[in-house]
């Protein structure tokens, strides 16, 4: 048959699991293994300790910056203990104005625009796992097509300024409203739940919206976890949605604010400094400390839910599926 | 389903069995609507925009009134060295990424699976597929903050009685830069599939290797790598298929005037004689070129996966 099933880009993983789950019957078990030599498995955990350590290391340094004094930071750049431990880099980032609005809109997006993402994911994959309604080839080939080839950035730029879309929020929720990827990933989901079950609940004399929210979603609780941490984590990183189509910094969302902080180091006119007021203008913060604070201020958010994304995108990939 | 308000009566719709059919799965079609919707206007409708690139573009007419060119964009695209360059760049970039970032997943894999204490597999784990969480704003923050003028690298040469470097302005580091930053962003998270892949491997080849006196390097060589060869081929059939983008988030991060010229991609370049320079008809032809040459790119990986048997993308 035509599976219109797997998908592109960097979902490798997918179509490449579907093909080990095939041979997953046959594990073997770990402890038969040979026992390394003890040299070679010194060698192994030194290799592994190193590459983590060159993960971990340079996180470590930026939060030691952002939680010392100015002083410390360009004394000992090479620091991973914070020395003259203060929270100043932080006081003053989050009385920068536009950081925080720009956080705002950005968990407003995130939470709104994920949960949008999942009600027109869920309908559409849902209808398409239907493969004997009439017309169904047709439309798998509409949501595969703009897989294949997109017109690019100016055709879609024009069509957000004609339909009055750009430097409005709902430019970073909308057009990115259906990922076909997530669509797909849902629909072979779907297609995997025994039909039996959904037939008793129409024999009962349910309709199809009906089953699908008494029968078929409560089956589908991980897999809706997962694919929504996807869109949820697209949402929280985007950058370059506010970059092309949002020019009033007022409505940046946060990766792009970042960015001028981070990147281009431009916090001095992005209005923290514009209020040199009071005890603002008496703390000594570096940008060295400035920049950190912001990275790390960045990096908490997505920590403090790594415990479910690890082991939902870990759970994802089982499924039969990875997203970038 | 144009023609289902022809037909109410059931009389008719029982001479028409494929209109009744669509009418007994009129909730189905309901909740693909949306979709169908969605796709529509933000998928198909942008195609009308492609006609720029044929078009010499008059704000005040719009796109549809504006005065067609035939492929004078093209040829002045073709004739020009930017195109050429952004062609090598986007190219060089997107090959060594493919070169140097393919094997790591596979050996960090590898090692991972001779680790014996789960804790220890854990801990790398956890760590080292973090930063796949993270964008690229966030990442070259960390860059910039080890790599730069005063960052943490060029603090330690100091140290040591060198000579600083500035690895961020220097055209002959930038690509590498790219490719060991986006490595290390997520040579953990591509290791997933293959750890997946592994215990799939069937545990008696070992056994009968063993019999036959093979020891562990020969076994990796002999059945665990062709163990992963199938997924190994489709990671990298499939990165054939997006040869063209070269990381437009990292690639913009990390670009400025001293690396423009190894640098600039395809992608930054049109976002930046697009959007900025608002020349509309280059960006537009510079982008449906990429379009057309991915399509190709995307077309031919998924034919290669059905010729070795694999599941196609589609």
């Amino acid at each position: 048959m035509v599976v219109p099933g797997q998908t592109l880009g960097d979902e490798q993983a997918m179509v490449a699991s579907e093909e080990l789950e095939q041979r997953r019957p046959r594990r073997g078990h770990r402890s038969q293994r040979d026992q390394n030599p003890l040299w070679a498995d010194f060698i192994i955990y030194a290799v592994l300790l190193f590459v983590t350590l060159l993960t971990l290391l340079p996180m470590l340094n930026v939060l030691a910056k952002s939680l010392s004094d100015a002083a410390s930071v360009s004394a000992h750049p090479t620091m991973l203990i914070p020395e003259h431990f203060n929270l100043d880099a932080y006081r003053y980032i989050f009385r920068t104005p536009v950081l925080i609005r720009s956080f705002g809109i950005t968990v407003f997006v995130t939470l709104v625009g994920t949960f949008l993402n999942m009600v027109v994911t869920t309908m559409a994959a849902y209808g398409l796992s239907k493969t004997e309604i009439p017309g169904h080839k047709f439309l798998m080939w509409l949501v595969i097509v703009p897989m294949l080839f997109s017109a690019g950035l100016l055709p879609t730029y024009i069509l957000m300024k004609d339909l009055g879309l750009l430097n409005s929020i709902w430019v970073l929720i909308i057009p990115g409203l259906v990922s076909p990827f997530n669509l797909i990933l849902l629909r072979n989901f779907f297609w995997s739940i025994p039909p039996e079950l959904e037939d008793a609940a129409r024999l009962d004399g349910a309709s199809d919206l009906r089953t699908l929210w008494d029968v078929v979603l409560p089956l589908s609780k991980p897999v809706i976890a997962t694919v929504s941490l996807f869109y949820a984590v697209g949402h929280w990183n985007d950058f370059f949605t506010g970059l092309f189509f949002i020019s009033d910094n007022s409505k940046w969302p946060l990766q792009v604010v970042l960015r001028s902080i981070i990147v281009d180091q431009s916090m001095m006119n992005m209005g923290g400094a514009s209020a040199p007021n009071s005890d603002v203008s008496q703390m000594v913060v570096s940008t060295a400390n400035i920049t950190s604070a912001t990275i790390i201020f960045a990096i908490v958010p997505i920590l403090l839910v790594y415990p479910f994304l690890q082991r939902h995108f870990v759970k994802g990939i089982m499924l039969g599926s990875v997203k970038g | 389903m144009v023609a289902v308000t022809a037909s109410p009566s059931a009389g008719t719709a029982r001479r028409r069995p494929l209109l009744r059919k669509m009418w007994q799965y009129r909730q189905i079609y309901l909740l693909i609507l949306p979709a169908v919707v969605y796709f529509i206007i933000f998928a198909y409708v942008p195609f009308y925009g492609l006609q720029l690139a044929f078009k010499d573009f008059q704000i005040f007419r719009g796109v549809w009134a504006s005065p067609w060119v035939g492929f004078e964009h093209f040829q002045a695209l073709f004739n020009s060295d930017k195109f050429y360059q952004l062609l090598r760049n986007t190219l060089l970039i997107s090959t060594y990424r493919l070169v140097f970032g393919f094997p790591v997943p596979v050996i960090f894999a590898l090692l991972l699976n001779e680790v014996r204490h789960v804790w220890y597999k854990r801990s790398v784990q956890t760590i080292t597929y973090f930063p796949h969480f993270l964008s690229w704003v966030v990442m070259a923050g960390i860059v910039i903050n080890l790599l730069g003028p005063t960052g943490v690298v060029n603090t330690m040469v100091r140290g040591w009685g060198g000579d600083p470097i500035n690895f961020l302005a220097n055209p002959s580091l930038f690509r590498i830069n790219l490719v060991v930053t986006g490595i290390i962003k997520e040579f953990g998270w591509g290791a997933i599939i293959y750890l997946a892949a592994l215990p799939g491997i069937d545990p008696q080849l070992y056994e009968s290797a063993k019999v036959d006196g093979a020891g562990k390097l020969r076994q990796i060589r002999d059945i665990t790598l062709p163990g992963l060869l199938p997924v190994m081929a489709v990671v990298l059939v499939l990165s054939l298929g997006s040869l063209l983008d070269a990381g437009f988030d990292q690639v913009f991060m990390l670009l400025n005037g001293a690396t423009l010229e190894v640098g600039d991609i395809i992608d930054t370049y049109v976002y930046r004689v697009g959007l900025l320079d608002a020349k509309f008809e280059l960006a537009t032809a510079v982008g449906l070129f990429k379009g057309v040459v991915g399509m190709v790119l995307i077309v031919t990986a998924n034919w290669i996966l059905r010729r070795f048997g694999e599941r196609s993308i589609w």
